[in-house]
C-alpha cells in the first residue's frame, strides 16, 4: 500500500443539473474523498442522493460541474479499462456466450475490429490462449460448465458471477458495482455476498460498491461511505448530497457471517438509518461522523464557522 | 360454446384442420362458382377451371414461347433481380440508421432529412425517376430502394438507440473502441429486429417492384400481369398471383428461420 499517494481522489466536486424550470439543482455538494488501494468500499444513502452519480463520476460517464476527480494522480476522462463496472442488469452482453462475455476485453484489446481480417492465424492463436486465460476465471467463479451458455440461460446470480469475470479479466485498478446484487433474492444474494469477498480477497483489488442494503454495507465494506442531502449547515437547510459519515468497519475484514447477526451490527445500522438517512434529524456538519484515516474535507466559511 | 372461451385447448390436429379450413372453403368456393358458370358458357374467361389454369401454368412455364424462352422462369428471374439487387443495397440503410442511432454527428445530419424523406410518397417519385435513370432496371432498382430505404434505417435508428447505456458503457470499461462497439456490441444485438423489419417491408418492396415493372419493362412478374390483363388470360394471372405469394411466404419464411437458428439467445432475450 502506498500511504502518500491515494490511488483515487477527489476534491470539492460539484455535481449540479439544470432543472426543468432553467435552475441548477444540486445533487452533490462539495465531495472529498480519498482512496487507497485495497480497500472494499460501500456506499449507503437515501434513494435520490446521488450515490450513482458518484459512481459515474468516478466512472467517467460523467464529469464534475466543479472539482477534480483524479486516478493515481491524472484526470478522468470516458470510461477506459482501468474502471470495470457492473451493474444491476444489462452487465453482460446477450448475443454473446459466457465464454465469449468473458473474452470480450481481451479480444477487444489485442485486435481491433478489422485486423482479425488481416491476420487471421495470429489471431486465431491469440485467441485460444484467451480462452485458455478464461477459463479459469470461469472455474474460480464456478460455471466451467457453462461456458457455451448464453446470459438469458443462465440465473440472475450467474449472471453477476459472469459480469464479475467478465471485469476482472482485465485487472482493472477499481471495480465499481451499482447495486449488483439488488435484483437477487435473499439466499442468491447472501452466496454473492461471499463470493465477492472472497475475489477481493484473492485478487486484492479495490472495490466501490453503491448499495442502498445497510447490513449489505455494514457486512461487505471495509469503509463505509454515507451519502446524504439530510444535514444542515450555519446557513441553513443542505442542499445536495455531502458524505456525512466516512469510518471503518469495527472487526477486521472480511467479516465472519455471524457479523450480520451480532449486536454490533444492528447498532451500526441503526446509527446509519438516524443519522443519515432519515429526512426529520438534520446533522449539522459539524457533527459527520468522519473518522476513517482518510476522511477529509474542506470546509467553507459559511456553512461552519468553526471559532465560535 | 367451449371452443370459442379463452381458455379453449386444441389438440394437434384439430389445430391443423381449423387452420386449412378457410383455404378449402376458398379453392370451393372458386371452383364450385367456376363450374357454375362454365355450365352456363363453356368459353368463360373470367374464372377458368383447373384444367385450364394448368395449361395455363404448363404453357409459361414448361413451354418455350414464340421467343423460345420459358417464360414464368424468365420472369421470375428478372424480378427476382431486381428485389435482390435493392435488398442488397438495404445494407446502406442499416448501417446509415445505426451510425445514426450511436453518433450525434450523423444523427443530426441525417435524422431530419430521412424523416422527411420517408414522407414522399416513392410512387409519385417514379415519374422522375424514370427520367433520371431511364427505362432500364436502375430505374426499377431505385424505386424500391427509395420506396423502403427510410423505413429500414428510421428502424435501425431507433434500435440502435434503444440499446441500453449501460452495454456502450460496460464495452468502453473493457476496452473496446468505437468500431468494436459499434459492430461488435451493437450491430448484432440488433440485427435480428432488423432482419425482422426488413422481412416484413417485402411486402412493401413487392409492391414498388410490381408498379415499376407495370410501365415500363420486357419481363418481370409484374410485367407478365399486366401484359395478359389485356387478353383477360386469367388462367395466367391467378396462377402468377399465387406464385408471387408463395414466393413471398418462403422468402419470409427462410428469413424467420435463419434468426431463429444464428440468433439462438434472441427469441428467449
Amino acid at each position: 500500500m502506498n500511504d502518500t499517494n491515494p490511488m483515487l481522489h477527489l476534491e470539492d466536486v460539484y455535481m449540479r443539473y439544470p432543472s426543468r424550470d432553467g435552475t441548477p439543482i444540486t445533487i452533490l455538494n462539495d465531495i472529498d474523498l480519498k482512496v487507497r488501494q485495497g480497500e472494499f468500499i460501500t456506499v449507503v444513502g437515501p434513494s435520490g442522493c446521488g450515490k450513482s452519480t458518484l459512481l459515474r463520476l468516478i466512472l467517467g460517464a460523467e464529469s464534475p460541474t466543479e472539482g477534480a476527480v483524479l486516478l493515481d494522480g491524472k484526470k478522468l476522462d470516458a470510461p477506459n479499462r482501468n474502471r470495470g463496472i457492473v451493474f444491476q442488469k444489462y452487465s453482460l452482453f446477450p448475443h454473446l456466450s459466457v465464454m465469449d462475455n468473458i473474452v470480450f476485453g481481451l479480444d477487444a484489446e489485442a485486435h481491433g475490429m478489422f485486423l482479425g481480417w488481416l491476420k487471421p492465424g495470429q489471431m486465431r492463436q491469440r485467441r485460444r490462449a484467451f480462452r485458455d486465460q478464461a477459463q479459469v476465471y470461469l472455474e474460480r467463479i464456478g460455471l466451467a460448465d457453462a461456458a457455451d451458455k448464453y446470459p438469458h440461460e443462465l440465473s440472475g446470480g450467474m449472471r453477476q458471477r459472469v459480469a464479475i469475470a467478465q471485469s476482472l479479466i482485465m485487472k482493472p485498478r477499481i471495480l465499481l458495482m451499482d447495486e449488483p446484487f439488488g435484483a437477487l433474492d435473499h439466499a442468491t444474494r447472501t452466496e454473492m455476498q461471499l463470493f465477492i469477498l472472497e475475489q477481493w480477497e484473492q485478487a486484492e483489488m479495490t472495490i466501490f460498491f453503491v448499495t442502498h442494503d445497510l447490513e449489505e454495507a455494514c457486512f461487505l465494506g471495509s469503509r463505509v461511505l454515507v451519502l446524504s442531502q439530510y444535514y444542515q449547515t450555519d446557513a441553513g437547510r443542505g442542499q445536495g448530497a455531502k458524505i456525512v459519515g466516512d469510518f471503518a468497519t469495527p472487526g477486521g475484514h472480511p467479516k465472519p457471517t455471524d457479523f450480520l447477526y451480532s449486536e454490533e451490527m444492528s447498532q451500526l445500522v441503526h446509527r446509519i438509518r438516524s443519522e443519515g438517512l432519515s429526512p426529520d434529524n438534520l446533522q449539522h456538519i459539524r457533527d459527520f461522523n468522519l473518522t476513517h484515516r482518510d476522511a477529509f474535507r474542506t470546509v467553507n466559511p459559511e456553512e461552519w464557522q468553526r471559532e465560535q | 360454446m367451449k371452443f370459442l372461451s379463452m381458455h379453449a385447448k386444441f389438440g394437434p390436429v384439430t389445430t391443423a384442420l381449423l387452420s386449412a379450413s378457410l383455404f378449402v372453403l376458398c379453392v370451393a368456393a372458386y371452383f364450385t362458382a367456376s363450374h357454375i358458370r362454365h355450365q352456363e358458357n363453356p368459353k368463360d374467361k373470367i374464372m377458368p377451371t383447373i384444367g385450364k389454369m394448368w395449361k395455363g401454368v404448363e404453357n409459361t412455364a414448361f413451354k418455350e414461347d414464340r421467343k423460345g424462352e420459358y417464360r414464368l422462369w424468365v420472369d421470375t428471374w428478372a424480378s427476382a433481380k431486381r428485389l435482390g439487387y435493392s435488398t442488397l443495397l438495404l445494407v446502406l440503410a442499416v448501417l446509415l440508421g445505426l451510425h445514426m442511432g450511436l453518433y450525434p454527428f450523423f444523427e443530426a445530419v441525417f435524422y431530419r432529412f430521412i424523416l422527411f424523406f420517408d414522407k414522399v410518397p416513392a410512387l409519385a417519385l417514379l415519374p422522375i425517376l424514370f427520367i433520371i435513370f431511364g427505362l432500364g432496371e436502375l430505374s426499377k432498382v431505385m424505386l424500391i430502394l427509395l420506396g423502403v430505404f427510410p423505413t429500414i434505417a428510421l428502424d435501425t435508428y431507433l434500435r440502435a438507440k434503444a440499446v441500453p447505456r449501460e452495454q456502450i458503457i460496460k464495452g468502453r470499461t473493457l476496452g473496446a473502441g468505437s468500431a468494436k462497439i459499434t459492430y461488435g456490441v451493437v450491430l448484432p444485438q440488433i440485427m435480428p429486429d432488423v432482419l425482422n423489419t426488413i422481412r416484413l417491408n417485402f411486402k412493401a418492396m413487392v409492391l414498388f417492384l410490381i408498379a415499376g415493372e407495370s410501365l415500363a419493362a420486357t419481363a418481370g412478374l409484374g410485367y407478365r400481369i399486366f401484359v395478359v390483363r389485356r387478353y383477360i388470360a386469367m388462367e395466367i394471372i391467378i396462377p402468377y398471383v399465387l406464385w408471387m405469394s408463395l414466393l413471398a411466404f418462403v422468402a419470409d419464411l427462410l428469413v424467420r428461420l435463419w434468426i431463429k437458428k444464428r440468433y439462438a439467445w434472441y427469441q428467449a432475450h
